[in-house]
C-alpha cells in the first residue's frame, strides 16, 4: 500500500479512505500553503504528524512545532505579512494562549492569506473543558467555516484559502473532534501550485500595521467593513445550504425547519432521513458572520424553526436578533434542557431534542443507562512509566494535609487512585503559580505541585521567575520524561530533538531558583528524600524527577532491536506475603490479582523495566538476568 | 433501510487500529460506502480504545449511536461486556477474544471481573449472539485481532465481506514477514466455527 507521506505530495488527483486531519494536511499541500505552525494537542496532532512525515526534500512548505500556541500563531501571521500563505492549528484551549495576538489579526492586511484551524472538543474527549470557540470568531472579527466531515474539511480549507487570499483576512476553520478523526473516502485535487516563491513581500505601505492611537479606528473600520462584505458573500454561498430531504410539505398545516451546522447538522439529517419527516434543514457552513438575509428568508417561509446547535447558544441568539430586526413571523424554537448544552450531539441526542420540540412528529429514543455493575477502566500510566515511580516515591514524603496541585500532561493521571495526588487543575503551566497563591499566609500546610518538561517551556517559565524571585514557599516537581508524551511524543525543546539541548539546572539557577535537587525517578528512595528536603526548605524549591518516557523508549527499542527481549518481572510465590503493595499502591497495570489471591505478572504488559522490584516489602518480585538465572 | 454499524473495542496496545483499518478496507472492497472513526487522545496503554465503522449511505455521522451496534468486535472480555451493555442493538452479534486485562479497580479489589457467562446472559437479553474466540498456541497476543477477523469472515455477518476479501485486505495491510503467521491464525480462527 502506498505510504501516506508519498500520497500527501502526489501531484495528480487521488482519492482514498482517510481521516479529517490527514485530509486538511493534503489541502495545505495542494493549495501551496507555505508556512505551517502548531503546538500539539488533541484532536489535531495527526495533522502535524502527517506534515512532519513528508521527506524534507519533497516539502514545498516550512513546518514547525512552536513552543506554544501564541508563538505558533505569530510565526504564521508573520509569514503571511511577507506574502506567504500560512496556517496555524492547535486544540481548542490553545486559542486561549494565542488570543493576545489573535485579537489583532483581523485589523491587519494579511497579504499572503492565513487559515487558523481549531480542533474544538465538544464532549471534552481529550481536553480539560469543552469551550465553544465560536465566541472567539465574534470577538476577533474573524470569519469562521465549519466542516461536517473529512471531505468538507478538505473542500472548506481550500475555500478558506481562496477567500483569505482574496480579502487578505484570517479565516477560522473550526473542526471538532469527530470531524478531525472521522474516516471516509475523500476526493483530492491535484497540486496546483509550482515551486515556492520565497521573496519577502513585506511592505509597511500595506498597513498601517501598528495599531496605536490614531490608527486603531481606521483599522477597526476596515475590519468591520470586511466582515460586512463577508456576510454578503455568505448569503449567496453554497457553503450555506438549504436541504429538503423529504420535500417541503407542511406537517399538520405548519411548515417546519431546522437551522444547524457542521456535524450536528449531519445528525439532524440522519434523523430526518430515518423518520421521513417533512422538515427542512438549513445547514450553515459559514457560522460567522451569519448570512442573515438567507436565514431571514428561510424563517419567513416557515411557521416554526428549531435552532439546533452544540454547546452554547451562539447561533440561536444571533438568529433571534436577526428575526426580530426583520420582523419575520416565525416561531423560533431552541434547546430547553440544560443537559443539551453539554457534550456532543450525536443522532440519538438530536432526535431527543427534535422530540422535545415536535413530539407529534418525532419519538424520543429509548434511554440507555449503562449498567453500574460493570467495572470502570480508567486510563493509566504505562508499565514502566517514570511518573508512576515518582508518585509512589513522593507520596511517602507527604504529610496528610499537604495540598497537591496538578498540571497538564500524562502526570495529570496522578490524581486518580491509587496515587491521589494533584487536587486542582486549570491549564498548562498553572500549577506552580496556583500553588504560590495557596502558600501565601499559609504556615501550616505544605504545598507541592508538578510541571511536565514540555509544559515548562510552553508556559512554565514566567511562573518560575515569579515563584523564585518572590520566594513562594512551595515545592515544584519537574516531571521530566524528555518528550511531550500525552499528545503523542512530539519533540520537546531542549531535548536535543529540535535545536540545542537546554540544560535545565543552569537555566533554572539563572532564573533565580536556589534549591534544586535531581534524580532518576526509578531511584525512589532518593526521590523521597529530595522531596522531604524540598518541603523542609523555607521558600521556593524544585526537584527534577527524571526518567525517559518508556512508551517512546520501548517503541524505539522494538524498531531498532526487534529481537531484543527483556525478561519480565516474576513473582516468587513462596516469598509473596499478599501485601499487595505492587497491585494497590504502586499500581503498575502489569500486576494481575488472581481469584485465589495470588499475584502474577502479565506477560503482555510487563516491559521488564524492573521499577517495581524495590516496592515489594517482602522482596518477592524478581527479574531473571537477560542471559537467564536470578 | 438503515446503516449496518460495527463497534470495535479493546484495551490500548491490543491492535485495534489495525483491526479497524483492515475491516474498513474490506468493506470498501465489498463495494460499501463507509464512515467511521477511531478514538484518540487519552488512549494510553491500559485505557479503553474504541473504533466505529458504519456501513451504508444512511450513515452521515461517524460514531455508532448507543444501542445501535449490529456487530460488536471486542478484543477483551470486560470490554466486550461493556459494549454489549451500552452499544449492542437488539439481535446484534458479539465476536470477542476471551482474554483478560484487569482494570485498576479490579486489582484494588473495588470491583470484580466478569465471568464469560455474564456476557452470554447480557447478549441473550438483547436477543443476540455471541462468538467467543480463544485459540491455542497463538504465539503473539498481538495477533488476536487477526483471529477475530478470521472468525468474522467465517460468520459472514457483514454482507458482502467474504473471507477472500478480508484475507486480501490483510495481505495489503501487513508487512511481508508478518504475513505467514497472521494468515495461519486467520485460518485457524475461521475453521473453529465449523466444529461448533
Ligand atoms: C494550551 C494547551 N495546549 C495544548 C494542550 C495539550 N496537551 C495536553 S498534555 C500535553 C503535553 C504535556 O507534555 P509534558 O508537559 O511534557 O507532560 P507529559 O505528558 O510528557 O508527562 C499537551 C501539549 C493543552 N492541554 N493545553
Amino acid at each position: 500500500m502506498a505510504k501516506l507521506k508519498d500520497m500527501l505530495v502526489k501531484r495528480e488527483s487521488w482519492s482514498d479512505l482517510i481521516m479529517g486531519n490527514y485530509a486538511v494536511a493534503r489541502a495545505m499541500i495542494d493549495t501551496g500553503t507555505r508556512v505551517i505552525t502548531t503546538f500539539p494537542g488533541s484532536p489535531t496532532p495527526e495533522i502535524a504528524a502527517a506534515l512532519d512525515s513528508v521527506d524534507r526534500d519533497k516539502r514545498d512548505y516550512y513546518f514547525e512545532y512552536s513552543t506554544n500556541e501564541k508563538v505558533a500563531l505569530e510565526v504564521a501571521a508573520g509569514a503571511s505579512l511577507n506574502g506567504h500563505l500560512s496556517t496555524v492549528f492547535f486544540k481548542s484551549v490553545g486559542l486561549n494562549v494565542a488570543s493576545d495576538s489573535l485579537i489583532q489579526l483581523a485589523l491587519m492586511e494579511l497579504i499572503g492569506g492565513m487559515v487558523i484551524i481549531l480542533g474544538d472538543d465538544p464532549g471534552a474527549n481529550s481536553s480539560q473543558n469543552e469551550q465553544d470557540n465560536r465566541w472567539f470568531a465574534r470577538m476577533s472579527y474573524i470569519p469562521m467555516l465549519e466542516p461536517a466531515n473529512p471531505q468538507e474539511a478538505y473542500d472548506m480549507y481550500r475555500e478558506a484559502v481562496r477567500l483569505s487570499k482574496e480579502r487578505r483576512i484570517p479565516i477560522f476553520l473550526r473542526m471538532t473532534t469527530h470531524v478531525c478523526h472521522a474516516r471516509e473516502v475523500v476526493k483530492f485535487n491535484g497540486i496546483e501550485t509550482g515551486a515556492p516563491d520565497w521573496t519577502p513581500g513585506f511592505d509597511a505601505a500595506n498597513g498601517p500595521y501598528v495599531p496605536i492611537v490614531s490608527a486603531v479606528f481606521p483599522l477597526k473600520r476596515k475590519a468591520l467593513a470586511k466582515l460586512a462584505d463577508f456576510e454578503e458573500l455568505g448569503n449567496e454561498c453554497k457553503l450555506n445550504e438549504a436541504l429538503a430531504p423529504n420535500g417541503s410539505k407542511p406537517v399538520d398545516g405548519k411548515r417546519l425547519g431546522v437551522i444547524s451546522s457542521a456535524l450536528v447538522a449531519m445528525s439532524v439529517l440522519e434523523n430526518l432521513e430515518e423518520t421521513r419527516a417533512s422538515v427542512d434543514l438549513l445547514k450553515l457552513g459559514i457560522t460567522y458572520p451569519l448570512p442573515r438575509k438567507m436565514i431571514v428568508e428561510f424563517l419567513a417561509d416557515r411557521d416554526e424553526v428549531l435552532v439546533l446547535e452544540e454547546l452554547d447558544s451562539v447561533l440561536e441568539n444571533e438568529i433571534k436578533a436577526a428575526a426580530w430586526d426583520a420582523g419575520v413571523d416565525c416561531k423560533i424554537l431552541s434547546r430547553k434542557d440544560r443537559e443539551d448544552f453539554m457534550g456532543e450531539l450525536g443522532p440519538r441526542r438530536t432526535m431527543k431534542i427534535l422530540s422535545d420540540v415536535w413530539p407529534s412528529i418525532f419519538d424520543a429514543p429509548a434511554e440507555i443507562v449503562p449498567s453500574k455493575e460493570i467495572s470502570p477502566r480508567l486510563p493509566q500510566m504505562c508499565p514502566g512509566c517514570g511518573h508512576r515511580s515518582a508518585f509512589h516515591a513522593i507520596r511517602k514524603a507527604l504529610e496528610d494535609d499537604t495540598i497537591t496541585v496538578a498540571d497538564i500532561g500524562c502526570h495529570s493521571l496522578g490524581f486518580m487512585p491509587p496515587y491521589n495526588m494533584g487536587e486542582v487543575l486549570f491549564s498548562m503551566g498553572h500549577g506552580l503559580s496556583t500553588a504560590s497563591g495557596l502558600s501565601i499566609g499559609n504556615d501550616t500546610r505544605k504545598v507541592l505541585t508538578f510541571i511536565g518538561d514540555s509544559t515548562l517551556i510552553h508556559a512554565g517559565l514566567p511562573g518560575i521567575v515569579n515563584a523564585a524571585n518572590h520566594d513562594h514557599n512551595i515545592t515544584l516537581v519537574l516531571m521530566d520524561n524528555g518528550t511531550t508524551a500525552m499528545t503523542g511524543h512530539q519533540p520537546r525543546f531542549g531535548s536535543g530533538e529540535v535545536g540545542d539541548k537546554i540544560p535545565f539546572v543552569p537555566l533554572l539557577e539563572a532564573l533565580g531558583v536556589k534549591f534544586i535537587r535531581e534524580t532518576d525517578t526509578y531511584k525512589q528512595a532518593t526521590l523521597t528524600q529530595h522531596i522531604r528536603d524540598a518541603n523542609a526548605h523555607k521558600g521556593f524549591a524544585m526537584v527534577i524527577a527524571r526518567h525517559p518516557c518508556m512508551l517512546k523508549f520501548t517503541r524505539k527499542q522494538r524498531k531498532d532491536m526487534p529481537d531484543l527481549k527483556m525478561p519480565n518481572v516474576r513473582v516468587d510465590q513462596e516469598k509473596c506475603e499478599r501485601i499487595y503493595e505492587c497491585v494497590a499502591e504502586f499500581g503498575c497495570p502489569s500486576f494481575q490479582k488472581n481469584e485465589d489471591g495470588s499475584v502474577t505478572v502479565s506477560e503482555e504488559l510487563c516491559i521488564g523495566d524492573g521499577s517495581c522490584l524495590q516496592t515489594c516489602p517482602a522482596q518477592a518480585l524478581w527479574r531473571p538476568k537477560p542471559g537467564g538465572g536470578k | 433501510m438503515s446503516s449496518f454499524n460495527i463497534y470495535m473495542c479493546g484495551v490500548g496496545g491490543q491492535g485495534i487500529g489495525m483491526l479497524a483499518e483492515v475491516l474498513s478496507r474490506a468493506c470498501l472492497d465489498a463495494g460499501h460506502k463507509i464512515m467511521g472513526c477511531d478514538t484518540h487522545g487519552l488512549a494510553q496503554r491500559g485505557g479503553i480504545v474504541v473504533s466505529h465503522l458504519r456501513i451504508g449511505v444512511e450513515a452521515r455521522t461517524p460514531r455508532v449511536p448507543d444501542g445501535n451496534a449490529n456487530l460488536v468486535i471486542a478484543l477483551e472480555r470486560l470490554e466486550a461486556l461493556r459494549a454489549a451493555d451500552a452499544m449492542l442493538a437488539n439481535s446484534g452479534t458479539v465476536i470477542y477474544y476471551d482474554t483478560i486485562y484487569q482494570p485498576i479497580h479490579v486489582r484494588m479489589g473495588k470491583t470484580s471481573y466478569p465471568e464469560a457467562d455474564a456476557l452470554e446472559e447480557k447478549v441473550k437479553t438483547r436477543g443476540g449472539k455471541v462468538e467467543r474466540v480463544q485459540l491455542d498456541g497463538i504465539e503473539d497476543p498481538r495477533m488476536q485481532n487477526v483471529a477475530l477477523l478470521g472468525r468474522l469472515a467465517a460468520t459472514g455477518v457483514v454482507e458482502g465481506v467474504s473471507a477472500q476479501i478480508i484475507e486480501q485486505a490483510l495481505r495489503d495491510a501487513l508487512p511481508a514477514k508478518a504475513l505467514g503467521a497472521n494468515l495461519a491464525v486467520f485460518e485457524q480462527a475461521a475453521e473453529k466455527i465449523d466444529q461448533q
